[in-house]
């Protein structure tokens, strides 16, 4: 690709310093972060178009439809975020357990001090605000790795939803919210953990999860690449130091990202126990990597600086399609995780090659 | 001549990096109209001197003062509130981002009202497109990620971005190290340009021979500390050199290669150390 220039020199008439060629749209396509993730998406789509071993090829039906994208509206909520975060160039380790001790916190304000399930909700984002800023602070404060940083959060807030979990629950790690009136649940149920378009070919329909996710998606989009923040972010995980000098307020910018991993922790927190109207402790642990696996499958760089909010959406619909596809051809499901680990490895050397294709030099 | 206000001051400011004394009680200060040229050898202090006039690092102790009042830049956006922008040696460009986001970034353009306050990318681009023609560079693609530009082209959109945003003061912290004749002459002239204007400019440089033609009033720093200050009529190129290189030191240097002159190269630097130094020493 010896046409990545789109700078000419203009001199005065005799001699044409610069390079003329711009960039077709076509080749712009092809170096989008997001392009990688697309393709796979769709060649896992069609392998399991293949391997689809259901008596009715349900796969290909709105069944189908309906149960990888629930799965991957639980990772997406989740990888969009984090692939920002990536951008900006942090990790966050306690995104999965996050998922579940959100759910649990709500699920104790309505089942132990009897809120509203709409207070609940805002308690629960209160607290999740609280751990983002905890995250965000430490790591912009003693410069460590975020990785160790959010690591120590991760294991501090697991160990706490068995702790504390047993001490106010009597005894129990499952907090169950079944059988007693618990005043606004059931419209939070129907904001949070519902179902929308049955019909008689889906009966069940599909989970307002779903809804979720395209939403995440769209307002990550929107703020990466259309707002002054999505500049930041970018020039914070791009080069922190230049970003400084010319004025990105990088701290602030890393904080907020923080925030929107730990705001997204909940909002899954929330979904799943209105859905389920139970939570337990360790939920949503070890999800963390999933959520890591589908920002860098989506073409968001591990060194950050470099991404897209569609990209990680994608790297989730993979994984969704993933884990429902092995049901659907009938696989020994015992070898997801070494899919998973396939398919990271081959994400991240396509990423490098995108990456150095990006900084192509072009002398 | 009447002594003008400064649009910019430092006042004995001292700045120390665990025991390196960066800068010592370094007094200077920027009229509009004027470019001061700050010379000085390597690890002199300059960039320390403009990272604290662009609010980079705030001074350990001293004082900015504008308009005769103290002031303390929290950060450089703050600098650049106060129309102080500047072209810093590493050029503050981040190399995966686009020339656009690039030329903004700190200072986007927004357009629209509460949360549907938005980048204005067009006039962003358009802006971005219009300054860098004015430099000689006709842009083809604002999408274009700077980390492929050539070194000399990186340098056209930090300067550019500069003079786009400086509105009083100018900073450039050796503009020209990485840019061909011609870009180096469309950069004299803008740094004229803006003296026109009644900005006030600082230009970095290691090279008396550079900042002379240019230059209202040169100051020397050398180890952190200011050497002097003088207005271009009281001194020459020669004299520039002399103080900056020690043209006694320079002299020695010279001899000490010539006795290495049965290498090639050696000689060859000899024979330039000694044009270089001063006559008479
Ligand atoms: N961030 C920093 N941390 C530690 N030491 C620093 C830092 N910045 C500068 N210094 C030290 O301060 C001194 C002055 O550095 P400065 O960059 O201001 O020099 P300079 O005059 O710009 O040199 P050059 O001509 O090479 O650019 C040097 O000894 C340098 O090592
Ligand atoms: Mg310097």
């Amino acid at each position: 690709m010896s046409t990545a220039a789109g700078v000419r020199e203009t001199s005065p008439s005799e001699a044409r310093v610069g390079r003329l060629v711009s960039i077709s749209r076509f080749t712009r396509t092809l170096q989008r972060p997001e392009f990688g993730a697309l393709m796979g998406a769709v060649a896992v789509f069609l392998i399991f178009t293949f391997l689809d071993a259901t008596p009715n090829h349900l796969w290909l039906t709105q069944i189908g439809l309906a149960s990888w994208t629930q799965q991957a509206a639980f990772f997406g909520i989740m990888s969009v975020p984090v692939g920002l975060l990536m951008i900006g160039g942090e990790f966050d380790l306690s995104t999965g357990i996050m998922t579940g001790v959100t759910a649990i916190v709500m699920a104790l304000l309505i089942g132990k001090l009897h809120w509203n399930a709409w207070a609940a909700i805002g308690g629960t984002l209160l607290f999740a605000t609280v751990v983002g800023l905890v995250n965000g602070v430490a790591v912009v404060k003693t410069k460590l790795p975020s990785f160790i940083v959010t690591l120590a959060t991760y294991f501090v807030l697991r160990g706490a939803s068995i702790g504390f979990v047993l001490h106010v629950n009597q005894g129990s790690t499952n907090v169950v919210l079944i059988g007693g009136n618990y005043p606004g649940l059931a419209s939070a149920k129907q904001v949070f953990g519902s179902t929308f378009a049955q019909s008689s070919s889906l009966p069940g329909g599909y989970q307002t999860a779903v809804l979720w996710f395209i939403g995440v998606t769209v307002l990550c989009t929107w703020i990466l690449t259309r707002t002054t923040f999505g500049n930041w972010i970018f020039a914070s995980g791009g080069d922190p130091v230049a970003a400084r000098n010319v004025g990105v307020p990088v701290n602030r910018t890393k904080i907020l990202l923080f925030l929107g991993t730990s705001w997204a922790g909940a909002l899954v927190g929330i979904i799943s126990l209105t859905q389920a109207s139970s939570a337990v402790s360790e939920q949503g642990a070890g999800y963390e990597f999933y959520y890591i696996i589908a920002a860098v499958v989506g073409g968001c760089l591990l060194a950050g600086g470099y991404g897209s909010a569609v990209g990680p959406a994608l790297g989730a619909c993979i994984i969704g399609m993933a884990f429902e596809g092995v049901i659907y051809a009938n696989l020994d499901s015992s070898w997801d995780f070494t899919f998973l680990g396939i398919v990271l490895f081959i994400a991240v050397v396509v990423n490098r090659v995108f990456y150095r294709r990006a900084l192509k030099a072009r002398r | 001549m009447v002594q003008r206000a400064a649009l910019v001051e430092t006042r004995n400011v001292s700045k120390h990096f665990g025991g390196v004394d960066a800068l010592q009680d370094v007094t200077l200060a920027v009229f509009p109209g004027e470019v001061t040229c700050v010379l000085g050898d390597n690890g002199a202090g300059k960039s320390t001197l403009i990272k604290i006039l662009s609010g980079v690092f705030p001074p350990d102790s001293g004082e900015l003062v504008i308009g005769g009042a103290p002031v303390h830049f929290a950060n450089p956006r703050v600098a650049r509130s106060y129309g102080i922008a500047t072209v810093f040696q590493d050029l503050a460009t981040v190399p995966l981002m686009s020339l656009w986001r690039n030329f903004f970034l700190g200072n986007e353009p927004t357009k629209g009202r509460g949360p549907f306050q938005r980048m204005d990318t067009r006039r962003a681009k358009q802006v971005m497109r219009d300054e860098m023609a004015k430099m000689g560079i006709e842009v083809r693609d604002s999408d274009q990620v700077v980390g492929t530009l050539s070194g000399g082209e990186r340098q056209a959109v930090a300067i550019a971005r500069a003079v786009y945003f400086g509105a009083k003061v100018l900073i450039l912290d050796e503009p020209t190290s990485a840019l061909g004749v011609r870009q180096s002459g469309i950069v004299l002239k803008y740094i004229l340009q803006a003296r026109e204007l009644g900005r006030g400019v600082i230009l970095i440089t290691h090279n008396p021979h550079h900042a002379y033609p240019v230059g209202d009033r040169f100051v020397l720093l050398q180890r952190g500390r200011l050497l002097g200050s003088y207005r271009k009529e009281e001194t020459t190129v020669e004299h520039l050199t002399e103080m900056m290189a020690g043209g006694a030191e320079l002299k020695e240097l010279s001899h000490e290669l010539e006795a290495l002159k049965d290498i090639p190269a050696m000689a060859a630097a000899a024979r330039e150390l000694a044009a270089e130094a001063p006559e008479g020493t």
